[in-house]
């Protein structure tokens, strides 16, 4: 190790090497002898019954090898696909799942929804057959409308008024009387635009069975392969997990959308026991488009109440989050613990009430998308605060600074049921308005206006909750599998060291940064260290990534391993050395006896362990290799201010980001190269949503978005440099000190890119995406 | 059926494809280079571009039968790990790349660009690149890399 592989240094990412030179091996790229294909048929409507389908049609295409339909998964006992958060109403009821089989059997729920499969000698041939594959579907009226689902008819005939649950957090008397007492009070109508995720890699899945052992391998395009592997074991009845192999390899991009186990890589993995012989599937991104669980979509009405010095009092929310035609696998959590939980913000209002409806509506599932939950409550927490500060004319950076928590405040306990570690929301705060010249704003204002622009500034002050975990809260609160993470540290018989970790790097660099750590604490070279991931026979467990958990979880499970390696490391190395353990220190790879010049390397010791010639085995055990679960006691609690500057030209409706700003605390960074990265991503994900992207279905039930000619995905000319920077304030719970990073641009950029639009605009609420023709809308003055 | 023949990173090949049969898919399937990546069925992602005759195409947008005769590079025969294109290597220094799967085709469009254009900023480069989908990098460092592969090249 030296300082320029360890902790805290920018190095370059051993990943790097095959993504560059074209030999990364995503699913696609894989094949297996003897392959066939399979191309899903997609119901055209958003709500119908099915009265019958026709197969034979399809069986004559030359190729054609079987059709499957809902009722052959059915047959053999294929269960639905579950919802592994259970949240419960106001009056003490579970929520309500409609059951979801893989493939449809009796209804199709939203356009896109897939009712049969077919398998073929080629691609082509399969998409063939699916367009022979013919329906009888009884029409009904699709429910299209968020805000009246709940007076609509009725979809699933288990789930009245549409809704799966009408859930609360907080103290509903206290906020009543806080707004009671209150000299002001602000309130806003909001709505959170339907994103569409769109990993550039579109799903996939190739599956296998072997009937000789009875295993089923499955490749396909996990964040969370484990997890995969347990729904499909435990819930879908494929196989029990010992004979159920599954592999994420190389995955490119995820945000969210493939965490979830869909009705695709259910049924490939299925039917390749039915057809005795492997099926592949790789989506087309049409496909994508209408089938891969959206994000977003939430009406939110909130109040803020202050008091005449400008001191927040209480807030009350209420939102109506649409869950599409299903729920999807974590859809529950979202618009409640993930979102209800965040709306302390970075401020003391000392009483807060949240109400959530989700609702079914006949389109394609939500569920968590890049900030999950977080990003929604920002934006409802952040548009309040900065139209309440424009209300009372205040400066909306000294209003935010008069209601923060304070660094002597933590732990801070909320009212919306989280403990807030620790922060210093001042230090970003202030480092932020140096960063974006907040001092010569007025100036530049006034030079945009000279020549006919309009210029504004917009602040958005995050929290999120994020490390997933802890098991014992994510469990108390319904979440259906714990939230720990696993991680095996084993020193090889030559002294380098594989980890095999349970949290899967899509884009996030694991390779490099878990190498960093643990070369950092055994003080080995960094080429020394190997992370394996994506493979459930490789890593123990695992409940993989999302909610940029993977550093402060995974990685505080790697340390820990990393930590058991070195007290049994001690213990041989005493050996070695004739004397107690007590005795040895080690430090940058070398164990000594102090004051002595008596001493071995990490890789004499890790030769040792394998040749135990010596060892007194009734106390030592030959080897050298490690586990550890960890679960932390805390959720962490990265935190930051994004200031956004834009100037808008009135005539064209364009709006021109000319600064963001981003600073973030993220505690301890181990690599502050792929920190930034992962910064940069989030924030075109965020200003993607204020400016650009948005799904539209239109009142047929058609997904009008479904193409990147239709959904405005952000393109390099869309987006500006960013500046960003980082404050620490390191976590208290975990070994490092770390709190995660992969959402926060996506969390706070959306809130400041549409504050400092307003505030050009002098508009109180404008729908987002503030495209040009909205922009200029406002502009005109409609 | 066409029969035709491609030179793809140096190699002859002769092959015999569908008459619908897409470059992109040639590649892949046949020739098995797949560092060459399929991102959408609409030519508006650019992962699939690829070199044809010395200009950067998106190879989704190609009729194998069209490309007969034609000299192919991919991103599999720009460079290799121990001798790096300029535009690799600066991708790998300003982590222009995250999961990867634009970065063949990001890679090979900048070498477009650069070649064809003798002077390049960054408003250029980003206008030259909006062919090109990258959902993970928000292509800050993307533009970065490809400055400073330009002052390499």
């Amino acid at each position: 190790m030296t300082a320029e592989t360890g902790i805290g240094a920018s190095v370059k990412r051993k990943e790097d090497a095959r993504f560059i030179t074209g030999t990364g091996r995503y699913t696609d790229d894989i094949n297996l002898p003897g392959q066939t294909y399979c191309a899903f048929v997609r119901s055209p409507h958003p709500r119908a019954t099915i009265k019958s389908i026709d197969t034979s049609h399809a069986m004559q295409i030359n190729g054609v090898v079987e059709v499957f339909v809902g009722a052959d998964l059915a047959n053999d006992e294929i269960g639905d696909l579950p919802c592994g958060w259970l949240v419960k109403s106001k009056d003490g009821s579970d929520m309500i799942a409609p059951p979801h089989p893989p493939i449809a059997t009796n209804n199709v729920n939203y356009v896109g929804e897939p009712y049969a499969l077919v398998i073929a000698e080629t691609a082509e041939a399969a998409k063939s057959g699916a367009e022979h594959v013919v329906a009888d579907f009884e029409l009904q009226s699709p429910v299209m409308d968020v805000a009246s689902a709940t007076q609509s008819e009725q979809i699933h005939e288990s789930v009245p008024l549409n809704r799966s649950y009408d859930w609360e957090l907080g103290d509903k008397d206290a906020t009543d009387a806080a707004f009671e007492q209150a000299a002001h009070i602000t309130s806003i109508h909001i709505v959170n635009n339907r994103l569409i995720p769109n990993a550039i890699e579109p799903r996939a899945a190739l599956g296998s069975y072997d009937a000789a052992s009875e295993t089923y391998t499955l490749y396909t395009t996990s964040q969370n392969p484990h997890l995969e592997r347990l729904v499909l074991a435990a819930f879908v009845n494929i196989a029990p997990e010992a004979r159920l192999h599954v592999i994420s390899p190389d995955v490119g991009g995820g945000f969210g959308s493939k965490i979830f186990v869909y009705a695709e890589e259910t049924a490939v993995i299925w039917a390749s026991a039915k057809v005795g012989r492997a099926v592949k599937w790789t989506a087309e991104r049409s496909e994508s488009f209408l089938a891969d669980a959206h994000g977003r979509d939430h009406v939110t009405h909130a109040e803020l109440a202050l008091s005449e010095e400008g001191d927040f009092l209480g807030l009350r929310v209420k939102t109506l989050a649409n869950m599409g035609a299903y729920l999807s696998t974590f859809a529950s959590s979202v618009p409640t613990y993930l979102y209800g939980t965040l709306m302390a913000g970075q401020y003391k209002t000392p009483a807060i009430y949240v109400e959530v409806q989700a609702v079914f509506t006949n389109t394609a599932p939500v569920d968590a998308y890049r900030g999950a939950g977080r990003p929604e409550a920002t934006y409802v927490v952040e548009r309040i605060v900065e139209t309440a500060a424009r209300e009372l004319n205040m400066d909306p950076s000294e209003l935010r600074r008069r209601n923060f928590i304070r660094p002597e405040d933590f732990p801070y306990e909320t009212p919306v049921a989280l403990t807030y570690d620790t922060g210093n929301y001042e230090a970003s705060l202030d480092r932020g308005l140096d960063l974006a010249g907040y001092a010569g704003f007025a100036a530049r204002k006034a030079q945009s206006e000279a020549a006919g622009k309009r210029r504004g500034l917009g602040f958005s002050c995050y929290i999120e909750a994020c490390g997933l975990a802890p098991s014992q809260v994510a469990l108390s609160l319904g979440a259906g599998v714990g939230l720990f993470e696993s991680a095996e540290v084993r020193v090889d018989v030559t002294g380098s060291v594989t980890v095999m970790t349970g949290a899967h790097s899509h884009g996030q660099g694991h390779e490099t940064t878990f190498a960093q750590l643990v070369s950092d604490k055994l003080g080995i070279p960094f080429e020394n260290v190997s992370v394996v991931h994506g493979d459930t026979r490789r890593s123990d467990y695992g409940l993989g990534t999302y909610g940029s958990r993977s550093i402060a979880v995974g990685g505080s499970a790697i340390a820990n391993a990393t930590d058991k390696i070195i007290t049994k490391a001690t213990k041989i190395a005493a050996h070695m050395l004739q004397t107690d353990e007590e005795q040895v220190s080690f430090d940058e790879g070398i164990f000594t006896i102090p004051d002595s010049n008596e001493s071995l390397t990490f890789g004499e010791v890790a030769f040792s362990a394998y040749v135990p010639g010596n060892f007194p085995l009734d106390e030592l055990e030959p080897g050298l290799s490690e586990k550890a679960f960890y679960d932390p006691a805390n959720f962490t609690y990265p935190a930051g201010t994004h200031i956004c500057e834009v100037e808008i030209d009135p005539e064209t409706g364009c709006t021109e980001i000319v600064s963001f700003v981003a600073v973030d605390d993220f505690g301890n960074v181990i690599n502050p190269m792929i920190v930034e990265g992962q910064v940069h991503g989030g924030l075109a994900q965020g200003i993607g949503q204020a400016l650009l992207e948005h799904g539209i279905y239109d009142s047929d039930g058609q997904l009008i978005t479904g193409s990147y000619m239709d959904y405005t995905m952000p393109r390099a000319d869309d987006l500006p440099d960013f500046t960003v920077d980082t404050t620490t304030t390191p976590c208290t719970h975990n070994p490092l000190g770390v709190k995660g990073c992969g959402e926060a641009g996506a969390i706070g950029a959306t809130a400041a890119v549409m504050n400092a639009i307003t505030d050009a605009l002098g508009v109180r609420e404008l729908a987002m995406p503030a495209t040009p023709e909205t922009v200029w809308r406002a502009a005109q003055g409609e | 059926m066409v029969d035709l023949t491609l030179r793809v990173n140096g190699k002859e090949h002769s092959l015999s494809v569908e008459d619908s049969s897409l470059l992109s898919d040639t590649l892949r399937e046949q020739l098995n280079l797949t560092g060459t990546h399929i991102g959408c069925d609409t030519s508006q992602c650019g992962s699939c571009t690829i070199h044809m005759d010395g200009k950067a195409v998106k190879a989704c947008t190609v009729l194998t039968a069209q490309a007969d005769g034609s000299d192919i590079t991919t991103i599999e025969g720009i460079g290799e790990p121990d001798n790096l294109h300029p535009m690799q290597e600066a991708f790998r220094e300003h982590h222009a790349l995250q999961c990867g799967f634009c970065t063949p085709g990001m890679i090979m469009a900048a070498i477009g660009l650069v070649n064809d254009n003798a002077e390049l900023d960054g408003e250029h480069v980003r206008k030259g690149l909006d062919g090109n989908f990258c959902r993970c990098t928000g292509y800050h460092n993307i533009v970065k890399a490809v400055l400073d592969a330009k002052q390499r090249m």
